[in-house]
């Protein structure tokens, strides 16, 4: 059996069909709204949300208990969409007052996230071992619900990733000077937290939490490599988070590895040999950069 | 009286007032951030044309005198109005696109590279405007034009010195055109060259009819060109009038900046660097 007939075999099952769906929705999205975390220095915030979904996760097992629903998974995935929701929106509440740096802020979510979520998971009568599916995902059981809700999600963000770039721009870049232009600064901030709370917990039950926070970033910290400005690094990101999902999803079909981890594993490998073969490409290392202008001081040359 | 009439005389009552209010107007104003007071009741109007140099020594609130004017720094006590409107209450109808403003900054860079055509760009932006349109391309080509740095407009400012990103951020003010151009330190770590050029630039500006307030620690480059001069000191405006002499000694030419608190001990009060005759 030669490889394209395995390809053929890999495209004509209905299953892999939607995994690669998905693959490539969060490969092109997530990257989107990575580039805007990593322009405002907050690359973990994908991570730091991710374990308060855990909690929401959590959340939602105790109100199905306690609703007394026979399947609790259910309200599993809004809790965690309320939970990382509500925990983006105060990261940016914390960061606004000014109390604290955005990266410690970033810390007490993260620890807040995984404890609240391993105390709620006792409380309901579960273990650790049940947050498994959601931290690395099941995207080899990917049903035709999830991929619509996939497909909604990575509209809503690309329509406002690349609808609103210059606001969302001029925000990340500089917000005291957004500020100053009268750009509706906290909307836009609060958009933006609801927008990274959405990609994660939406798509962590497909791809898991890992997976998804690092689509978010591992392609951008390719991408800057490569690229001399926000527009191309984000392009060239939403490419290499395409090319990668859907690589590490044919190896996996391949040989029996995890499909989240052989991604992220794909990404972070790329992001190795492009920093080692880059500088031996592109311009010349050693152009001047310097101007022509004059000394400030008088200096008398051959002294 | 009916309802659209009534709107008509509040829309005419509102334009009535703000129409030649004055660029900048402040009253009372109070800054408490934490538990310092850093502005004082500031009473401060700066009118059409005019061009204001805000002196005094470090930490004697200068930056939070102008980002309150601004709107980064909110107002603790008073008022702040731009062109009649409060920047605090009033937020969406302050006529943003007529205000320009650079940021005290050491660097024009973010996580992610941007090229200065991108970061002149994003000044284009309002309350009103989330988008470039292709207008605004050559627009941003022009600002950098005027600071000089046009050939270098598809470089990524990551790869600029300190003075080029400062340049790229007055062009990113620059942009928007401005009636009203607010500067935190312009002058701050750039070479002899850019300061003149500058000058220039803001000269054309003034010529032009736009109201310029800058941060300065001393005139320089732009003595010739400021009228007025605002002194602060601990929150308060000790000085308001004509840009006023510099500390006896100062002026000396063989004067040399030694300062007691290098190795010794800490001087509890500065003498200001400016004499004040009130």
């Amino acid at each position: 059996m030669d490889l394209l007939t395995t390809l053929g075999e890999l495209l004509a099952t209905p299953l892999m069909q939607r995994a690669l769906v998905v693959a490539v929705l969060v490969g092109v999205a997530a990257p989107v709204m990575g580039t805007y975390l990593v322009q405002r220095r907050l690359a973990l915030l994908g991570d730091g949300i991710g374990h308060v979904a855990l909690t929401g996760v959590a959340m939602g097992w105790l109100a199905g208990s306690a609703a007394g629903l026979t399947d609790r998974d259910v309200l599993a995935v809004p809790g965690a969409v309320v939970a990382s929701i509500a925990g983006a929106v105060l990261i940016e509440v914390v960061r606004e007052r000014g109390k604290t740096s955005g990266d410690v802020a970033l810390a007490l979510l993260f620890y807040g996230g995984i404890a609240g979520g391993v105390l709620l998971i006792g409380l309901a009568g579960g273990t650790t071992a049940n947050l498994n599916g959601y931290l690395f995902g099941s995207i080899a059981a990917v049903s035709t619900l999830d991929v619509w809700l996939t497909v909604v999600l990575a509209a809503v963000l690309l329509g406002f990733g690349l609808g609103l770039r210059p606001a969302l721009f001029a925000l990340c870049h500089d917000e005291e000077f957004a500020r100053a232009t009268g750009l509706p600064v906290r909307a836009l901030n609060i958009l933006l937290a609801v927008m990274a709370a959405l990609t994660v917990s939406v798509s962590m039950r497909v791809v898991g939490v890992l997976l998804v926070s690092a689509l978010m970033i591992v392609p951008v910290a390719v991408a800057q490599l490569l690229a001399r400005s926000f527009r191309s690094t984000m392009t060239t990101a939403m490419v290499i988070g395409a090319v990668v999902s859907v690589t590490g999803l044919t190896i996996t079909y391949l040989h029996p590895l995890s499909p989240g981890a052989t991604i992220v594993v794909l990404a972070i490998g790329l992001y190795a040999v492009v920093s080692i073969v880059r500088p031996l490409f592109g311009r010349p290392a050693h152009r001047d950069p310097h101007l022509d202008v004059d000394d400030d001081v008088e200096v008398r040359e051959g002294v | 009286m009916s309802g659209p009439d009534r709107a008509g005389v509040v829309a005419a009552t509102t334009a009535a007032r703000t129409e030649g209010a004055p660029p900048v107007r402040a009253e009372d104003l109070t800054v408490i951030l934490g538990t310092s007071a850093v502005l004082r009741g500031i009473d401060l109007t700066i009118r059409d044309g005019e061009t204001v140099a805000l002196l005094g020594a470090n930490g004697s609130g200068k930056s939070t005198l102008v980002k309150s004017l601004v709107g980064v720094v909110p107002v603790t006590r008073g008022r702040v109005q731009l062109y009649g409107h409060d920047v605090t209450t009033q937020t969406r109808t302050v006529p943003w696109s007529r205000v320009g403003y650079v940021p005290q900054r050491v660097t024009a860079t973010a996580g992610v590279p941007a090229t200065a055509l991108e970061v002149v760009s994003s000044g284009l932006l309002d309350g009103r405007r989330f988008r470039i349109g292709r207008a605004g391309h050559a627009r941003a080509l022009d600002a950098l034009e005027q600071v000089g740095l046009a050939d270098r407009a598809r470089d990524s400012v990551q790869v600029f010195s300190g003075g080029q990103q400062q340049r790229v951020l007055i062009a990113r003010a620059l942009v928007r055109r401005p009636d009203l151009l607010v500067l935190d330190e312009p002058l701050a770590g750039i070479d002899r060259e850019s300061k003149e050029a500058l000058a220039r630039t803001i000269t054309a500006l003034h010529d032009a009819g736009t109201t310029v307030l800058v941060v300065l620690h001393e005139l320089g480059e732009l003595g010739p060109l400021v009228e007025r001069c605002v002194v602060l000191r601990h929150g308060r405006v000790i000085h308001d009038g004509p840009p006023p002499r510099p500390a006896a000694g100062h002026d000396d030419p063989a004067h040399e900046h030694e300062h007691p608190h290098e190795g010794g001990t800490a001087p509890v009060h500065h003498a200001p660097d400016l004499t004040v005759e009130l």
